[in-house]
């Protein structure tokens, strides 16, 4: 039952992509919005059979990686299926009354999101290096495509340097890769991480490690790599941006963390960890700061983004060389990180969208008086803002918490300072555009109010994303199943 | 879960959900966005009034799960969360009657309504957090929701008022986040508990439990407006008259004053942080605060502005209070918590109503208001004679039993301060009072207007007269055990005596 719940998320997305691609605009919104629905019935599934049975690992039709594919699914993976489907699902039904059905390049949005959705879930259930790979690249073909589909030059230019740091990110993971496969024979991270503890491989591959976290900290723009990210992700279209914010950036530093976790204690080094995490930490100042100072409001949602990837790179440093608790504690804040970032990123992006609708231009000054007239979406930005923030009782501030715990549980008291500092900042940036929403003297104040349901989508976002917080146990006892080595073939 | 687990649920969702609908109803359904409010607040107090009820009986109300893991969510009424409660549900109700009227007709009152709703639901849960965790909590969503209703108008000097007020606060939170961080990380998770915890500690944890109390009093200072960390309070009188009155009186600055009791009482434990030697610095602090902020006072023209530096002053006292680290000096800070909130909400009632009806907002254009407004201004007389501590006013009890606290553990500079004080209170109330009743009028008063049969709209005029009839009704009775101080002796019987 679980192998076809697994094979239905990576393959008839697949299959959706194709029947989208033949169809025009309207149409593929009704088939897209038909598969939506099974998706996510599908993914619920999933996650209720490992709810009650736990973890699995599959050799999809008996063979072994490189020829066959081999999947895992445990309580974390199913967790990141589970929000891919929420959020792909509020942006194919934001982007499905968002884009203009009569430019007739929208309609390939719907076989780009779908191709999309199938890399995500392929990444989140991969078990081998080389399928990973090709995940990852499904991901950022379609992803580059959908940048594009904004149609000006500048959204052009835009997909081009992102295709090339994309590009660049893979050839560098899928040279580690091939460097892992030819020193251990192996293509399996659990089987690579059992050859190097048992001590079988002679040299460990230290090298490749390194190989393949540099492509991936690229393709999640880490600082000082992140230069790609704020113009891709600002000049795409909302639902768009919310899609690669949310999800696309998370997949390789999901592959990283995967990575650390099974083989960083044998290879990696406390300097390696900590250079990691300096990043991470530079990443959140700076990031920060130029969200601070960007005058367009979805430039400034881009680099709130690049600040908050930084965050997650703190789970290098946090889990090398400490006590399992405090491990585990890294990890499940990094968890939540990643998930209420996600959800708020996304309801952000939306609203910014609905925004940019109704005040009809997307500077950050245009927006005085809006919260007179449209205090709506305006409060999904705000209610989305405190998760940023790391305000309660938001996901972002159970994760805030957990990595506060973790910092001073390993004696690395140096990450709070960013963890409070960028607490600070984050609110700076958030606290500029409610601001600006609040000046009375405005010239205009006609505001076109858009459709309903385009700002009722990034309101559940934004709850979500607050609730997680009050919940965060319950999510975590979830993400902590364990799984099943033994399962069946 | 007991149906009585419920109650501290229900007092904090009457306001959430009074926040919700008032969020969904359009712009124009006043009338019932005022049915809603005032419901809500009655209900509210009634459900607090049970809460007492069950308190003196003995039982126990609480709620709690596990939120994060490790952490507990608590929400429980005990006796001196019943204290924070009742006086933030009495106000709450007197503010929203105040706040109608005083909205009449303005723009964006859905907006306003909303938010003061949620500002008041996060007062509420910090006065039911059970622990510092939970308590955080509401402390920053109290932040939060009062940030559109001190820029409620939108000007460039109530934006600027509130940035300054942002930057305080949040920074302010983040010490104080990182204050309970640390401390979980050494000894766990701990819920407040009567005489706190510290009573018996290894002296190994000396250090980091001070350093502790230094971030978490600095923390909570920023909204308690303990110098230097006071330069939000004179900025904020920008927003509308009840927001002061609310700010001043119960939520904010009264949300950190309630804070640092709760550090003192029910986490440290008084004793042992007199033993650690922690209270005498926050004494200094607190002394120097209240001298400063009535100095300040003395040389506002601003009504408003005096009104806040006065604040600044008088929230100390409940401060200098725990520091007196004395059953006795303990009672009479604690009660200051509900009557420097009714006589400053009473004030800043009749600051508002001056500036509706007559326009006025500096001292000097008071001259003869007394005549053409004599309920607001027989209010106002009354606060200010509470403020400055006239027998057989409420102020004067939190005074005398101050000072025989602070001669009790011999203190005796304490009460040097407290007279010190009382001579600036009246240096900088009696001149009002005096152009109030005594002076003639000069000019004509800038922006008259008529408002109903009385003086002014009689939204605006009953609920100053009703907390003035409250300052004398708590001096006067402060002996019966159903008055404030009352309650405050018997919250003290259960924190020191044990």
């Amino acid at each position: 039952m679980t192998l076809w719940l697994m094979a239905g998320l990576l393959f008839t997305p697949l299959a959706w992509a194709v029947l989208t691609l033949l169809l025009d605009f309207s149409k593929g919104r009704v088939v897209t919005w038909l598969g939506i629905l099974v998706q996510v019935l599908v993914s619920l599934g999933l996650w209720a059979t490992v709810a009650s049975e736990g973890g699995f690992h599959y050799l999809l039709g008996g063979w072994q990686a490189p020829l066959g594919i081999e999947l895992r699914v445990d309580g974390l993976a199913v967790t990141f299926v589970l929000l891919t489907a929420l959020v792909a699902a509020a942006c194919g039904w934001h982007g499905g009354l968002y884009l203009d059905p009569g430019k007739s390049w929208h309609r390939y949005f719907w076989p780009l999101f779908w191709f999309l959705w199938a890399g995500l879930n392929a990444v989140w259930l991969g078990g081998d290096l080389f399928n990973l790979y090709v995940g990852l690249e499904l991901i950022s073909l379609s992803a580059v495509g959908l940048v594009a589909l904004g149609g000006q030059a500048e959204a052009l230019r835009a997909a081009i340097r992102y295709l090339l740091a994309a590009l660049l990110g893979s050839l560098a993971y899928l040279l580690g890769v091939a460097l892992v496969y030819g020193q251990t024979g192996s293509l399996s991270l659990a089987g690579v991480a059992t050859l190097v503890s048992d001590g079988a491989v002679s040299s460990g591959p230290v090298f490749p490690l390194v190989l393949m976290l540099l492509g991936l900290a690229l393709k999640t723009a880490l600082f000082p790599m992140h230069g790609w990210l704020p113009p891709a992700h600002g000049i795409a279209k909302s639902p768009v941006s919310a899609l690669l914010s949310a999800l696309v950036v998370k997949a390789s530093f999901y592959i990283a963390a995967r990575l650390w976790l099974e083989l960083g204690n044998e290879l990696g080094s406390y300097v390696l960890a900590q250079v990691i995490g300096l990043l991470g930490a530079l990443a959140v100042v700076w990031g920060s700061w130029q969200a601070l100072l960007q005058p367009k409001l979805k430039q400034v949602v881009a680099y709130s983004s690049v600040a908050q990837i930084g965050y997650l790179f703190l789970l290098f440093p946090l889990t090398w060389g400490v006590a399992g608790a405090v491990s585990l504690q890294a990890q499940q804040g990094i968890t939540l990180q990643v998930i209420s970032h996600a959800l708020a990123k996304s309801a952000m992006f939306l609203a910014a969208g609905n925004l940019i609708l109704s005040a009809g231009s997307n500077k950050v000054d245009a927006l005085a008086g809006v919260s007179r007239f449209l205090p709506f979406s305006l409060f999904s930005f705000g209610l989305a803002g405190l998760s940023l923030m790391g305000l309660p009782p938001t996901g972002g501030f159970a994760a805030k918490w957990l990595l506060l715990q973790a910092s001073l549980g390993s004696g690395q008291w140096w990450w709070i300072v960013v963890l409070l500092v960028g607490g600070l900042l984050s609110a700076g940036y958030v606290f500029r555009i409610y601001r600006a929403s609040f000046v009375e003297d405005s010239g205009t104040d006609h505001f076109y109010h858009p459709p309903r349901s385009l700002e009722v989508i990034p309101m559940i976002l934004a709850l979500l994303a607050l609730g997680l917080g009050l919940v965060s146990d319950s999510v975590l006892s979830v993400m902590a199943l364990p799984f099943d080595e033994g399962g069946a073939g | 879960m007991s149906t009585g687990a419920l109650l501290p649920v229900a007092a904090l969702m009457t306001s959430l959900l009074a926040s919700v609908i008032i969020f969904a109803l359009p712009e124009t359904r006043s009338r019932l966005r005022t049915v809603i409010n005032l419901g809500a607040a009655l209900l509210k107090l009634a459900l607090v009034v049970v809460m007492i009820w069950g308190v003196v009986q003995g039982q126990a109300y609480e709620v709690a799960f596990t939120m994060v893991p490790g952490v507990e969510f608590v929400l429980r009424a005990d006796a001196l969360s019943m204290l924070f409660a009742g006086l933030s549900a009495l106000l709450w109700l007197l503010t929203t009657i105040y706040a109608v009227g005083y909205l009449e007709d303005s723009p964006n009152r859905s907006r306003f309504f909303g938010f003061f709703s949620l500002c008041v639901a996060s007062t509420m849960g910090i006065a039911l957090a059970g622990n510092l965790f939970t308590f955080f909590l509401f402390y920053e969503m109290l932040t939060l929701s009062t940030y559109p209703l001190l820029v409620h108008r939108g000007t460039p000097k109530a934006l600027r008022a509130g940035r300054n007020y942002i930057i305080y606060t949040l920074a302010g939170g983040a010490v104080l986040l990182l204050g309970i961080a640390w401390l979980h990380g050494l000894v766990g998770d701990l819920r407040f508990q009567e005489g706190g915890y510290f009573a018996e500690m290894a002296p190994a944890l000396q250090a980091p439990l001070t350093i502790i109390f230094v971030l978490l009093i600095a923390g909570l200072g920023v909204k308690a407006a303990l110098v230097p960390l006071h330069g939000w309070l004179p900025q904020a009188m920008v927003a509308p008259a009840p927001v002061s009155a609310l700010l001043h009186a119960v939520a904010v600055v009264k949300a950190g004053a309630f804070g640092i009791i709760r550090v003192v009482f029910e986490v440290y434990g008084l004793e042992a942080a007199r033993e650690m030697g922690l209270l005498a610095g926050l004494a200094v602090v607190a002394a120097f605060t209240i001298l400063y902020g009535s100095t300040r006072a003395l040389f506002q023209m601003d009504l408003k502005r005096r009104l806040a530096f006065s604040t600044i002053s008088q929230v100390s006292y409940i401060v200098l209070g725990l520091c007196l680290a004395g059953p006795v000096g303990a009672a009479g800070g604690l009660v200051h918590l509900v009557h420097q909130g009714i006589m400053k909400i009473t004030l800043f009632f009749c600051a508002g109503n001056y500036a509706e009806t007559l326009g006025v907002h500096r001292i000097d254009e008071l001259d003869g208001a007394g005549k053409r407004m004599p309920g607001t201004s027989a209010a106002f007389t009354l606060g200010a004679f509470g403020m400055i501590g006239a027998p057989p006013l409420a102020g004067f009890i939190t005074k005398w039993t101050m000072g025989s606290g602070a001669l009790a553990v011999g203190m005796d500079w304490v009460v040097a301060v407290l007279v010190a004080s009382s001579l600036l209170n009246a240096a900088y109330f009696l001149p009002i009072l005096h152009r109030l009743w005594f002076a003639g009028q000069q000019a004509p008063l800038p922006e008259e207007r008529r408002w109903g049969r009385l003086e002014t709209s009689s939204w605006l005029l009953w609920p100053p007269v009703l907390t003035a009839v409250l300052i004398i009704l708590f001096g006067l009775f402060a002996g019966t055990s159903y008055s404030p101080l009352g309650w405050v002796e018997l919250i003290v019987d259960r924190e020191v005596a044990l």
